[in-house]
Parts: C-alpha cells; structure tokens; sequence
C-alpha cells in the first residue's frame, strides 16, 4: 500500500505545467485534488515516474460567468461547487450533483477538472458534463489549446480525448434561464459511495410543455449513456408545477431501462442496473420539479 | 454493629462493600490517550525503531503446485525450505474432527488466494513493497474448490490429501440426538422447515494485523509486539512451532485497533518473523494491509442453516431438526480450530427456547478460501436468525402472532438445561419480550404499516430474541475437546508502598474498557478511589497465565478473580488496621481510602498500611506475610445474558434499499460494572451486525479469486448507516457468577442480523417476496420482490 518510487515536481502556473508535462509525458502524470490517483498510487495501479503537482497554479481555480457560460477552473474543488450562490438551475443542479461525492473530507480536496480527466464510470461530473454539452478545454505545449465537446471527450472506461501531452485546464457549462429544470439523483449503497446508477435530467419547457429533453445515466456504461429513447417519450409532453405527469415518467424510465445495455458486476447486476434507471429517472424528473418550484418560491 | 468473622466468600464481599463504584458510569481511563493521539499502536513502536519492514508475497491463486519462487540478487527472500519451524496444527480431541497442518509459507502446494509464499524485506514499506515486486512465483494451476457444492460434488480434489471418515473435504461431521427426537417428530402436528444462510464475512478491525520483532542483544530473548487476544497462548503456539521455550519468548500487546476475533489465532506470518529476526540479529515489523487483511486474514460467517421444527398446533416447539453447512476455508486457526463455528452452531440451538428434543447435524466443509476464525459472535448471528426466521415462519402459518409464538416457546424457569447440555441461569427473557413490545408499540405497528401502504411505502418490524452464552470456564471449553482448555483466569494484586493497587491479569483487554471496570470492582472491594487501581495486561513477562480476550469472558472471569482477589486483601489490610488501631479485625471497615472503626471516627488511611506493610514489617501482626499481595483463580461455569432487538425498516420496493428506521435493545447482562461500557458493546456489536444483515460480504470469483479486496467492494456501514440504538436495561442477578455480571461482547451482533432480516420480510410482505440470505442487499431485495412478481404473473 505504499506507492513505487517517483518524482514530484510543484508547478505555480499553466505554463510551467505545460513545460514540466512536456518533457515526458507518457510516463508523467498532473497531481490535483489526489483522490483518486493517489489511491491507484498505493495499489500500485497507476505507476508515474513524475508526479506534477498542479495544486499552487492558481489560475486553474474557480468558477467564473463567461458571457452566456459559467467557466469551472480544472482545480476547482468539488466543495466550491456545492458551496455555489445562485438560485438558477445550473447553480442547484451542481450543488445536487457535488453533495454525492465522497465524503466531506473528499470534496474538500477533488477537483472538477480531475474527475473529468480520470473518467470513471460512476462520476457525477462526468454526467454532469454530457447532461450539459460541456465544452472542456486543454493545453499542451506541442498541441496548444483544444475545446473538446463532452460528447467526444469521453471515449470509455478511464479514456479521454485528451492526449498524454495534455492538461484539462477549464471547463464550460451552458447558463439555464428559467425555462430549464434539471435533476440529478443516485443509488448507493451507503453515503458517499461510488453511483451504482446514477439519473440526470434537464427538460427545457415553453408554454407548459417539454420542448426538450435530455436524460443521461451513469453506471450503465463505461462513459455517461444518453437516452435518446426516454427523451423520444418526454418530448412534446405537458410539464406542470409538478413536473410531468407519472405515467409519463414511468414511461421514460421504462424506455430509458430497455435501452441501456449494462454491464453486471459485484456492485449490480444487469438486471438490478435496469431495476435502478426505472427508479431513478422518475425521481431526477420531480427533483427538477421540485426545484424549480422552490426555487419559484424563495423569489 | 460487629461483622461476623469472615472468610472472603461472596456474600459477605457484598454486605460490606457499599457498591459505591460498580454500578456507575465513570469515563474510560483507556479514552484520554486514545482521543488524543497518544496510543501506542504496533506501527507506532515500528517507526521508532530502525527495523526491517517485511511484506509477503501471496498466491494469486486458489489451488496450485507451487514450481518455483525466485528473486534477483540483493532481495533477501525467505521461503518455505528456508524455515525449519513446524507447521501448526491445531487440535480437537473429538473422533470427527480431521487434523490439518498449515504450513508457516505454503511448501509445494498453496490452497488459496492470499496465502503467504514467501517473504522480503526493506527498509521501509515501500522498499519492501519494492522487493515484492520483483520476485518471481510460478505455480502451476490445479482445479479449485470454491465452494461447498464444489467439495461434495464426485470427484472433487481434495483440499488437503488426507483421510476424512465420512465424505471428502468434511474435516468436521459431527451429529447429536437426543433420545426422543424422533418419536417428537413423528408426534408433531405440524412439521414446518426454513433455510437461511449467511455471506462471508470479514471482521475487519480498523487496525490491520501487525507485529514488530525484537531481539534482546545480551540474552538472546525476542519479543513479539503484536495485535493478539490470547498473548499467553499465542507464546506457546509459537514456541511449539520454532522449537523454543517459551522463557525465551515474551509476547507484548500495546494498543490495538479492533480485534473481534480474527486476531486471535496465531498468525502464521508471525513465525517467519521470528526466524528472520533472529537469523539477522535485528528487528522486523510486518504491518499487513487492508488487502492483505481482506485476503488472508480469517473470515467467517460462511454458514446454511436448515432447521425443521415440530410444533404442536398451540404453537409450540417440540422438537427441532438442523442441518448446518460451514465453509471452512483451507485450514485451521490454532488454537480454537475450524471447528468453533460448526460446533457451536449445532451446540446452541435452539437459543432461548425450551425444546426438548433436538437433532443437529453440522459440518465443517474444506474449500480453496481463506480460512475462517471466530468473529464477534461466532455462529450465533447466523443461528439466531435461522431460529428467528423459523418462529416467523411458523407464527405465519400456525395463525399465532409473532410475540405470542415467542412467549410461548422461551424459557421461563431457572436454571433450564437445554437438550444439548448447556444451562441457562436466571435470566429475563419474559419481561425482555415484554419490555421490547411495550417500548416499540410493536401490535401497532401493522396499522402504521398499512397507513403507509398506502403511500406505495413499505415499512416492516422484526424481533429477535436470544441468549447470549458468556463467561465459559474450563469445564464448558472441556466439553468442546480442545486440546488446548482456555477457561481460568488468574489476577495478581498487590499494593505498592505509596497505597496503590497494581493488578495483573491473564485476560488482553484491546478495547473493551476492562482496565476501568476491573478498577472499580476492586475499588469497591479496597475501600479505595478507582483511580488508584493500576491494571497491567498483555505482557506474558509481566502477567499470570491466562487466556486472553474473547468470547465475552474477561469482565466475567477476570472481573470474578479480581473480586475474589480483592476479598483475600482486605482480610489481610483490616488485620494489619486491627492491630495498628488495637481493636478487632472485625469491627474494621475499608471506606474512602481508609481503614476505620465501624461507628467511630478512629481510622487509619490504607497508604499508611500499604507503607508499614512493605517498610515496617516488625509491626506487622504475626502469621501475615510482608508487603500486601494475593492471587486469585476464577473458572465459572459460564452464565448467559439475555436480549430481545426490535429493528423497524422501511424498503423502498424499486431500489431494494432498506433504511432502519428505529432500532431497539433490551438487555439484560445482570450487574452492570459500568453501564456506559455495557452500552458501547452493544452499540458497537449492532452496527457489526447492521454490516452482517445489511452490507458486508466477501466475494470469490469461480476461479476462486477473492473479488473484495479493498473498501470499495467490502462495505461496513458508517455513521450514516448506523441509526441510533435505543437500549433498556433489565438486571436479573445470578448467582453463577461471583460478581453478577454477564457477558455482553457479542450480543449486538447476535441479535441485529434476524431481527432485521425479519423486518424486511415483514416489509416484503404484501410482495410475497422473502430473503433469506444476508446481506440482504438491494440486489438481493430486488430479486426477491421481482422472483415473487413473476411467480404472481405465472399462476395468474
């Protein structure tokens, strides 16, 4: 449990990362928040020979509104997101999705950036990024900067877009205005465990009725899976106060659970993978219900 | 008022103590260092010596011959031909019981994933961790015997080649029937049969195993650091195996972080330590990783109960018939061997029922899986929840309800002797039922069931009633025909000349709080302040013989030997009192410290005694020896604590999650030392018990391979998951202990498993699904809730 041997290199700013990350990048590997690399470290899983600690470039950190987007600096921890102001959408959407990761202690230290880059199957991130079209951005100093759709930027298990030259350094999300209700909701089996599946849902409605839809699982691929099937049912249906009617979810959820094709493992079987997405989709459907109306509320 | 002229007997302990400190709730002495950061743990004694840090290397595989094991110059490597110490073999006298050595590092042949190979060492962890790497193991793959279905199929291989006298890869098959069983059963109107069964469980103590070796320079004398419950017993296991005495060897326990059972048989990791330390003439510490602790370090539970109980239409129980299945692993843990769990499974049924006829037939099953040792109530959890499941199946289909079928079938009259042997003394199972009924509302609850039926909410109630054995001297642990007997404990006290009270004992308390509680026995006895009792422990140099800490004895035993100790020096202190204050021994009382004159104000402080006895031995009265000590040897019968748990839960019928929702302890563990210790047993046996019903479960994969290795897979709840525990006390004194009270260790884990399993049925009702396997995850719960929805859409 102790890692095999390597070298650390602190870095105060981008470039010097860039730098630092170029002169060998296969066997380098960037230092953020730790928690999940640090673990690999021990296990002897993930065996960089340098270690390029991120943590002091300061420029990576924070959360900014960038005309019509709001900018997440790759070392922004996931305590700031779930500590975010801000009674829209996007802003209730991150805080729900941040209080599911880890424990205290965890989000105090992760970071938004790091969990995208690492690309686990049950990371709330990652589906927050595809629920959202986010556009990631990276640097390399051979390469220069890249904006990455999330829909290309997750490959699969542990796989990015990114190269090994390269450094996720902000990511951008979409502002919601008020036209939007989002959910995110998870099953595990005890607090702060990884999803076994987790539901995110964003439904923009005019007029009382869903004009889009996005349904997106986690934990029923390797990458964030979008159901086109259950936003096929959602589309053109009445929204309300109380969000969608329950037949109209529990037909989401069925056609989202016929859709995916999950794999089973010792944390869920196939079939208990598709129990959870019929529970799960109508439960992200109300909270984007319930949110928007406590939301109308409080105004 | 004159004292009868006394010999210390209890009776007359208890009417001339004032009780003043048994009883109360006063803080742990063992806290402050704990909560501070200033315990002294094996890995703290470790990092401030400039040792070796060993690590191991282990199979990957299940069943296999070992071809080669290999490592490039400049890695010391230690093998098993490098060894000369003996295999262990742990031993029961019983014509059934199969004897299997295990190998100090597997030698030709290794029997499952993690067992050690060979060893290499570094200056650090991670240097050794390093070496490990770079050595080379080849075995060659043999089929694998991964579970119980896989050892008794035809032709199955054998786990170990030797003789067993019923079927192959049974090292246990062991049966027991009381003459008028069968004509019970055939007498029975209503035969009615359930089966449950647990996962394998990891005791998993937050402190992995360690052990630190070292070496006396100018004896020669090793000493062994290490995280033991059985410090005196695990000296001779070694000392048997190196082929030392065992003068030559003190085992040491410093602070440890959860034991629970699975530290306490004798690791074998621990030899090759020894044979390293004293080849190289320097230290070594080995401090085993989570994986390695989820690996190799015992498991247990791995149990199917099939139980058919005969009951007359009234509901009660007239005989019970069981068949219990134990996957044993691959070996026997010295030195209570693989047989602790079958033995006792069958042994104890039915629990707390009066049952007269009963037929058990248990066995225990060899497979390529780490072996299994006790933990934190050994068998009982899991037979508990077959009995329990059994009274729920047939309070259903006799029509009776769930209480009622229970306070039928307990025990009422005392002493009762079970149809196995065993005596329950004077307990409260009665009230216990009552109480649990009364505090929880429990005939209510059907109604707040329905209400929230009707919100599509699934709520259920569970009980589970049982005995919990505690306390068991020679003669109980004689009948289990252990070549090694644990049953006595022995205490040592004495005062030192400033009037403190130092107290040695056998027993290796690691958590437990016995260091406080067993002051305040003896403060009691002494007439002194609980502060001034000193208790040393876990040092085989500097302790009695005894035989450590488990199987919820120590207070019982070590707690009864200090009494008794205690009783001898007060005779001793009133006398030398007597003679400095002229009066009668009799009319001297202990109190606050001092020595007084029943009825007056004519005193001397017992410091002032303790120095006289060791500084002016000339004024001593004649017959008593200088200085203040005595020596005091308890071996009881053993004595059972009574309990009754009720969980209520809600199941959310499409995830399968179940959420507890109360949880409810009546207990009774006869006098309570220090009630606040009673209750953190209890609190803290639930929440191992929540982890059992709930969430913890070992996985192998088919070939073999554990899956679980780490605490992603492995899940013990946390505080989130634990809810509170309301626990109400009953205090019903028996006289089969010395100072009334019982054991509580393992209770908590005893009770939690059925009675929330039987609260989740309960729930799963209007489904028609049933679990009956724990954990009973979501998967599990989901699986049942669909399995019976099928079989609706199938017969409709």
């Amino acid at each position: 449990m102790k890692p095999a041997p390597f070298d650390y290199v602190q870095v105060t700013s981008v470039a010097e990362a860039l730098d630092a990350l170029a002169a060998d990048p296969d066997q380098s590997k960037l230092l953020a928040g730790g928690q999940s690399l640090v673990p690999m470290m021990n296990f002897r899983l993930a065996r960089p020979a340098v270690l390029i600690d991120i943590n002091r470039a300061d420029e990576l950190n924070g959360v900014a509104r960038d005309g019509g987007r709001l900018r997440i600096g790759a070392t922004t921890r996931h305590l700031q997101l779930q500590n975010l102001g801000g009674d829209d959408a996007l802003s209730s959407l991150l805080r729900r999705a941040a209080v599911h990761i880890g424990h205290l202690p965890i989000r105090t230290v992760g970071t938004f950036g790091g969990s995208l880059a690492h690309c686990d199957a049950a990371s709330e991130w990652c589906l927050v990024a595809r629920l959202l079209d986010a556009e990631i951005s990276t640097a390399s100093r051979e390469r220069g900067v890249r904006t990455i759709a999330a829909e290309n930027f997750f490959q699969s298990l542990f796989t990015t877009a990114m190269l090994p030259d390269e450094m996720l350094t902000a990511v951008a999300l979409p502002l919601l205005d008020d036209q939007h209700h989002a959910g995110f909701v998870e099953f595990a089996r005890r607090a702060g465990d990884f999803a076994i599946v987790s539901a995110a849902v964003l439904v923009r409605t005019v007029d009382g009725v869903i004009r889009t839809a996005r349904v997106c699982l986690g934990g029923v691929s390797s990458v964030p899976f979008r159901s086109s099937a259950a936003e096929a049912v959602l589309l053109g249906q009445p929204w309300s106060e109380d969000g969608c009617a329950a037949r109209v979810s529990a037909a989401a959820a069925d056609a989202a659970a016929t859709e995916v094709a999950p794999t089973g493992d010792m944390h869920g079987s196939e079939d208990f993978r598709r129990d959870l997405v019929r529970a799960l989709v109508p439960r992200a459907l109300a909270q984007a219900a319930d949110s928007t109306r406590n939301r109308m509320r409080s105004r | 008022m004159a004292c009868a002229q006394t010999t210390p007997t209890v009776e007359s302990t208890k009417s001339q103590a004032s009780q003043a400190w048994v009883g109360r709730t006063i803080p742990r002495v063992e806290d402050p260092p704990l909560l501070c950061g200033q315990g002294t743990f094996v890995a703290d004694i470790a990092a401030g010596d400039n040792c070796l840090y060993a690590a191991f290397i282990r199979s990957s595989v299940a069943s296999g011959r070992l071809v080669s094991v290999t490592a490039p110059p400049g890695v010391h490597l230690v093998v098993a031909a490098d060894l000369t110490a003996k295999p262990i073999r742990p031993l029961l006298l019983r014509p059934e019981y199969v004897p299997i050595d295990m190998p100090i590092l597997a030698d030709e042949v290794v029997r499952f994933v993690g067992e050690p190979v060979a060893a290499v060492f570094g200056r650090t962890q991670a240097e050794a961790e390093d070496a490990a790497e770079q050595v080379q193991v080849e075995i060659d793959r043999l089929p694998a015997v991964v579970s119980v279905a896989d050892a008794l199929a035809d032709g199955a291989p054998l786990v170990h080649p030797v003789h067993f006298p019923t079927d192959p890869n049974v090292a246990i098959d062991a049966r027991r029937e009381t003459d008028g069983f069968h004509a019970a059963m055939k007498a029975a109107d209503r035969r009615i049969s359930i089966q449950v069964s647990c996962g394998r469980q990891s005791a998993m103590p937050m402190e992995a195993r360690a052990s630190h070796v070292s070496i006396d320079r100018s004896t020669g004398r090793i000493t062994l650091t290490t995280t033991a419950q059985m410090p005196h017993v695990i000296r001779t296991g070694l000392c048997d195996s190196l082929g030392i005495p065992e003068d030559q060897l003190r085992v040491v326990v410093p602070d440890v972080g959860g034991a629970f059972g699975a530290k306490q048989p004798l690791a074998r990791e621990d030899v090759v330590l020894i044979h390293v330390a004293r080849q190289l003439g320097r230290s070594v510490a080995w401090i085993e990783t989570r994986e390695e602790n989820f690996l190799a370090a015992w498991h247990s539970r791995e149990q199917v109960y099939q139980l058919t109980g005969g009951f007359s239409t009234d509901g009660t129980l007239l005989c019970l018939q069981s068949e219990i299945t134990s996957d044993v692993g691959a070996y026997s843990c010295y030195p209570v061997t693989f047989g602790v769990e079958a033995l006792m499974a069958m042994n104890e049924l039915p629990g707390p029922y009066a049952c007269p006829e009963y037929s058990g037939h248990s066995r225990a099953i060899l497979t390529n899986k780490c072996p299994v040792a006790p933990y934190r109530g050994v068998a009982r959890p899991v037979l508990t929840m077959a009995m329990e499941r059994l009274m729920e199946v047939a309070a259903a289909e006799l029509g009776l309800g769930r209480v009622e079928i229970r306070l039928k079938n307990v025990v009422k009259e005392y002493p009762h002797r079970q149809a196995t042997g065993f005596v329950i003394d004077p307990s409260s199972h009665v009230e216990a039922l009552e109480q649990a009924v009364a505090a929880t509302d429990f005939d209510a609850h059907a109604r707040r069931k329905e209400e929230a039926a009707k919100h599509g909410r699934l709520l259920g109630i569970g009980m589970s009633v049982f005995s919990e054995s505690s306390g068991f001297g020679t003669s109980a642990f004689a009948e289990r025909k252990m070549a090694i007997t644990p049953g006595y404990e022995k205490v040592q006290m004495s005062f030192d000349p400033s009037g403190n009270v130092v107290l040695r004992i056998g027993a290796s308390p690691h958590g437990q709080g016995l260091r406080t509680t067993l002051s305040q026995i003896v403060a009691d006895e002494l007439g002194v302040d609980p502060s001034r009792v000193r208790v040393i422990h876990s040092d085989t140099d500097a302790t009695p013989y005894g035989w450590g800490t488990f199987a919820s004895r120590s207070l019982v035993i070590a707690g009864g030997a200090s009494k008794l100790a205690g009783a001898k020096l007060r005779e001793q202190i009133k006398a030398i009192a007597a003679s400095m204050l002229e009066c009668d021994a009799r009319d001297i009382r202990l109190r606050d410290g001092n020595a007084e004159v029943t009825g007056t104000s004519v005193r001397v402080s017992i410091d002032e005694i303790a120095r006289l006895a060791h500084h002016n031995s000339q004024l001593l009265p004649e017959g008593l020896d200088v200085g203040l000590d005595a020596t005091a040897t308890y071996d009881p019968k053993g004595t059972f604590s009574n309990s009754v748990h009720v969980a209520e839960v809600e199941v959310d019928p499409a995830t399968g999650q179940t959420t507890i929702l109360r949880y409810l302890v009546i207990e009774d563990a006869g006098v309570m030392v220090n009630p606040q210790i009673v209750e953190g047993q209890i609190r803290g046996g639930v929440a191992q018990g929540i982890g059992n019903a709930l969430y913890e479960e070992l996985l192998y994969d088919e070939r073999g391979v554990l899956t679980t290795t780490s605490l992603l897979d492995f899940l013990p709840p946390t505080m989130a998951e634990v809810p509170t525990i309301e626990i109400q006390h009953l205090e019903t004194i028996s006289d089969f202990t010395v100072t009334g009270a019982k054991g509580v260790g393992e209770g908590g884990t005893m009770g939690a498993p059925a009675a929330i399993l039987n609260a989740i049925n309960d729930a799963l009702a209007s489904t028609g699904g049933a679990v009956t396997h724990v954990p009973a995850t979501p998967q599990r719960v989901r699986e049942a809730i669909r399995q019976a929805q099928r079989g609706k859409e199938e017969s409709a």
